[in-house]
């Protein structure tokens, strides 16, 4: 530092080091019989270490695997306080065989400095020197920048070889919602006509497709697809009072009597939402307390999110069960880098 | 004990055993003279010591439990049928990863209780290793020579933090499923890049079928093995730097007092490896820790309400909750800041700003000595200030991880408490920075009255002239050295803008050489120094009967206990 602004003050210290205070016995050091009660002790706790590992085994074998007490898993607490107690009681016998009974005479050791004496230092800067003496490092730039650029370049095969581990993006515009299939209850998979639900009532819905079979009895959807196309296609249905609600335009024929179904999957990360305050027409999500208006087109009224719930049009096919008029003209789940670009070309597909 | 009553090595009867089995090693790894410092190598005493310990201890039952785990354990998303012995999922489809972990939560004996080991433990390394590092930073032990190590352990905890975080994910259970959900989101938020992060790292979208092998890859593998490899590191450095210690009469920066690792460290630490160990079983047996059946199998259209990740990160999650809903469309491209800030950009200043305060601290003192004494936090007002306002800053970020718990629990509304946590995130750390300097500078001015005016001694007096006096006596000298052997503040004289040359600084570099003065100056404002030598020599004086304060307690006196009674030796 080429201006240092404060120079230590020579002033001597307040008060000098007395030095290390003289070592006090302890009642084991003087009185033998301490001692003798303290070895009982620290073998004490060993004794009782070997017989709760033993209690282990017992327990292991002896307690039954559903048996319960205090309405959890009996097993568990007979193993962990067994094998808990046994740890323990080594532990503590040891760190008391230490405090009570071990030499406690103080020990000093000097410190050295960390860095390596002026001649060691000066002794490996000329190793150094010669290394690079004799094979030419620094003399020969050519050798030594293409050497450095060979081994660079052999990043690229590390960053090219883990190319496989996905394919590249595509577009996440779609889900598997079309127009005429029927929204159907999550949990029993049955369609939903607009008169099973009342004013202020939420069913969780998903698209019919996920419990639809081919001719062999296998689910068209299943496994990791399946998981794949909820992660963005689960919907709510909600019914309102058809006054409280107020469609934007061209909105306003996408319900059917009050009924209105929105994604369930958050705009902010993805977390599916189903806190449904029916007073006031807010669904707020679990995971960061995003709140979205559904009386008003799934507006964000608080919280990190900032798209609104995308909206999936409904009507009502001929049977007078609830279906989608087409997939969500919103892009659903959580923001993405490409979001905005594909939801332009969404816009278009739709005009045309 | 002298050098005659120690009988010669050789002829101790365990020297006699010993001496064989020594020889047959040393013959052929010639690790004696290696060793022979080194297990009889000082270390110093203090509780505070052994937060470091319960991380590392902690980490020795990760692994011994997680290896358990691996031998049932199935890394598959490959989905299932459950035909196991709980019944209430029977016939549930789930993915082997969480069939198998109720396997070894019903079936396997012993298995639920390693499980909840693992875990208690998990929760525990992190918590070690934070109370290490705020115990390390506040007593400035990350000072020269110690940067480095100080690296190393900031380095562990973001690989601790990934490694809980990836530990969490594996049994798809629904909870560990919506803390998966929350990263693609937060890995989608990443401009421009993000949705190719996302692809390559779930094998397509979200969930895929991949990302529970490579996390389990990630688990038991890559990031134990490097978490391995810096402790070893770590603990090198920590053995050759040798460790630091409080200071107190005989205890200098030249010296380390304390016991040897053989016998008492041996005994002491490998008994506290035990009852980290014990600990941590026992509260497995009586403490429930994540019952993944109660939550069922993961569904990306299913939540549990309150849902919260593991404790060490709620801080990010609070971050995430508090943000203000910014999201751009730009240049084609839609810019998720709301998620990115707080999560990416969160977690990357935190640590940035762990990693650098060392530097930044050295830039400002300009000091260039070696310090192996611990500071007391007090002696250090601003270091202490910055310290707590960041701990305040975490702490109001993790209780607004739980801002809807707090709202269902105190019947509060959600909307005010987040504002109280947006706005506190910005005003409590300053009030913390406040209250703390004050504190120390108080607690530095009490130290100082009781070097020079000695303690209360609870002993009343009447003067003459009628006037009452309470009677003061010194403290003992170890006392008085302790509280006085910390550095002197250094003399803030005005900054000489000249070069090493003596030539005038201009332009830039002027600027600079003003601005570090300046924050120099803040650095040390307002901290009290420590008594002179004069100040001591005029105290005695006083103690020795000036100013109508006669001293004669006597020879049996003792001082008073804390209810005022005179003490007897």
């Amino acid at each position: 530092m080429s201006h240092d602004v404060h120079t230590p003050v020579p002033a001597e210290e307040p008060i000098d080091n007395p030095g290390l205070p003289a070592h006090l016995p302890r009642p084991t050091d003087v009185d033998p019989a301490q001692a003798k009660r303290a070895e009982r002790q620290v073998s004490t706790l060993f004794i009782l270490a070997i017989l709760l590992s033993l209690g282990f085994c017992v327990a292991y074998f002896a307690v039954d695997i559903d048996a319960t007490f205090l309405g959890w898993s009996a097993l568990n607490f007979a193993l962990g306080t067994t094998v808990g107690l046994s740890l323990l009681f080594i532990g503590v016998g040891a760190v008391q065989w230490a405090k009570k009974l071990m030499d406690d005479h103080e020990a000093v050791e000097m410190r050295h400095p960390v860095a390596s004496s002026t001649e060691d230092r000066a002794a490996f800067m000329e190793s150094i020197n010669a290394a690079n003496r004799e094979s030419g490092f620094g003399r020969r730039p050519l050798i030594r920048r293409s050497m450095l650029g060979a081994m660079a370049a052999l990043g690229l095969p590390a960053i090219v070889v883990l190319r496989d581990l996905g394919p590249l993006p595509h577009s996440q515009w779609k889900t598997v919602w079309k127009k005429g299939m029927r929204v159907v209850n999550d949990v029993s998979g049955m369609p939903i006509k607009p008169s099973d639900i009342e004013v202020g009532q939420l069913i969780n819905a998903e698209p019919a497709i996920f419990y639809e079979v081919d001719e062999e009895g296998e689910r068209v959807v299943e496994g990791t697809e399946l998981l794949q196309a909820k992660s963005k296609a689960a919907v709510i249905v909600v019914r309102m009072r058809p006054e409280d609600i107020s469609p934007a335009k061209g909105k306003e024929n996408w319900g059917v009597d009050g009924i209105l179904c929105y994604s369930k999957i958050c705009t902010h990360v993805g977390c599916p939402i189903s806190l449904w305050e029916q007073q006031t027409h807010h669904l707020l999500c679990p995971c960061h307390q995003s709140t979205f208006d559904l009386a008003d087109n799934g507006k964000v009224i608080f919280g990190p999110a900032h798209r609104p719930l995308p909206q999936l049009p409904l009507a009502v096919d001929e049977e007078g069960y609830l279906i989608a008029t087409s997939d969500f003209p919103d892009i659903v789940a959580p923001s993405y880098p490409e979001l905005h670009r594909d939801q332009k070309k969404l816009d278009k597909g739709d005009q045309a | 004990m002298s050098a005659e009553d120690t009988p010669r090595v050789e002829d101790t009867g365990f020297a006699k055993k010993a001496a064989g089995p020594v020889k047959w090693i040393d013959e052929r790894v010639g690790g004696a003279s290696l060793s022979k410092g080194l297990i009889r190598k000082v270390f110093p005493d203090h509780w505070s010591f052994l937060l470091g310990e319960i991380a590392l201890y902690s980490f020795i039952v990760l692994l011994l439990s997680g290896t358990f785990l691996t031998l049932w354990f199935q890394p598959s998303m490959a989905e299932m049928h459950y035909h196991g012995s709980y019944a209430p999922l029977q016939g549930v489809e789930m993915s082997q990863a969480y069939a198998s972990t109720l396997d070894i939560s019903f079936d396997i004996r012993g298995g639920l209780l390693v499980r909840q080991i693992h875990h208690w433990a998990a929760a525990l390394f992190i918590a070690a290793m934070m109370a290490h590092m705020l115990r390390v930073f506040f007593t400035g032990a990350y000072r020269k020579p110690r940067e480095v190590n100080w690296l190393i352990g900031v380095g562990l905890l973001g690989l601790g933090l990934v490694e809980g975080f990836a530990g969490y994910s594996l049994p798809d259970d629904l909870l560990s499923g919506t803390g998966l959900r929350f990263v693609d989101g937060l890995i989608r938020s990443i401009p421009i890049v993000g949705s190719y992060i996302e692809f390559f790292l779930f094998g397509g979208e979200f969930p895929g079928n991949e990302i529970i092998p490579r996390l389990y890859m990630a688990h038991i593998l890559l990031i134990p093995a490097l978490i391995l490899g810096l402790i070893a590191a770590h603990m090198l450095l920590l053995v050759y730097h040798k460790h630091t210690q409080w200071p107190g009469a005989g205890r200098t920066n030249e010296n380390v007092v304390g016991y040897p690792v053989l016998p008492v460290y041996a005994a002491k630490a490998g008994g506290f490896f035990f009852i980290v160990f014990g600990f941590t079983a026992f509260m497995s047996a009586i403490i429930q820790i994540n019952p993944i059946w109660v939550y069922g199998p993961y569904n990306p259209s299913e939540v549990t309400a309150g849902s919260q990740p593991d404790w060490y990160m709620g801080f990010a999650e609070g971050a995430v909750r508090i943000m203000p809903n910014w999201e751009w469309s730009f240049l084609n491209y839609t810019w998720s800041w709301n998620v990115f800030i707080p999560a990416v950009g969160g977690l990357t200043s935190l640590f940035v700003i762990l990693a650098a305060w060392p530097f930044v601290e050295r830039w400002i003192t300009g000091d260039d000595r070696e310090h192996h004494l611990l500071v007391r936090p007090r002696n250090a007002p601003t270091r202490t200030a910055l310290g707590a306002a960041g701990v305040t800053a975490y702490g109001v970020l993790w209780a607004a991880g739980g801002n809807d718990i707090i709202a269902t629990q105190f019947h509060l509304d959600i909307f005010a408490i987040t504002w109280v946590f947006r706005i506190g995130f910005f005003v409590f750390p300053v009030l913390a920075y406040i209250i703390t300097k004050r504190i120390c500078i108080g607690l530095q001015r009490a130290d100082a009255e009781r070097v020079l005016h000695g303690y209360e001694t609870g002993v009343l007096e009447r003067t003459p002239d009628g006037s009452y006096s309470e009677r003061h006596a010194p403290l003992d000298v170890n006392r008085q050295y302790a509280l006085t052997n910390h550095a002197r503040l250094p003399e803030l004289t005005e900054t000489p803008l000249v070069d090493e040359n003596g030539v005038e600084l201009t332009g830039k570099a002027r600027r600079k050489a003003k601005r570090r003065d300046k924050v120099r100056r803040w650095y040390y404002a307002g901290a009290h120094d420590k008594p002179t030598t004069h100040d001591v020599d005029h105290a005695l004086e006083h103690f020795a009967g000036h100013e109508g304060h006669p001293v004669e307690l006597g020879q049996e006196f003792a001082g008073v206990s804390e209810t005022g009674v005179p003490k007897q030796h």
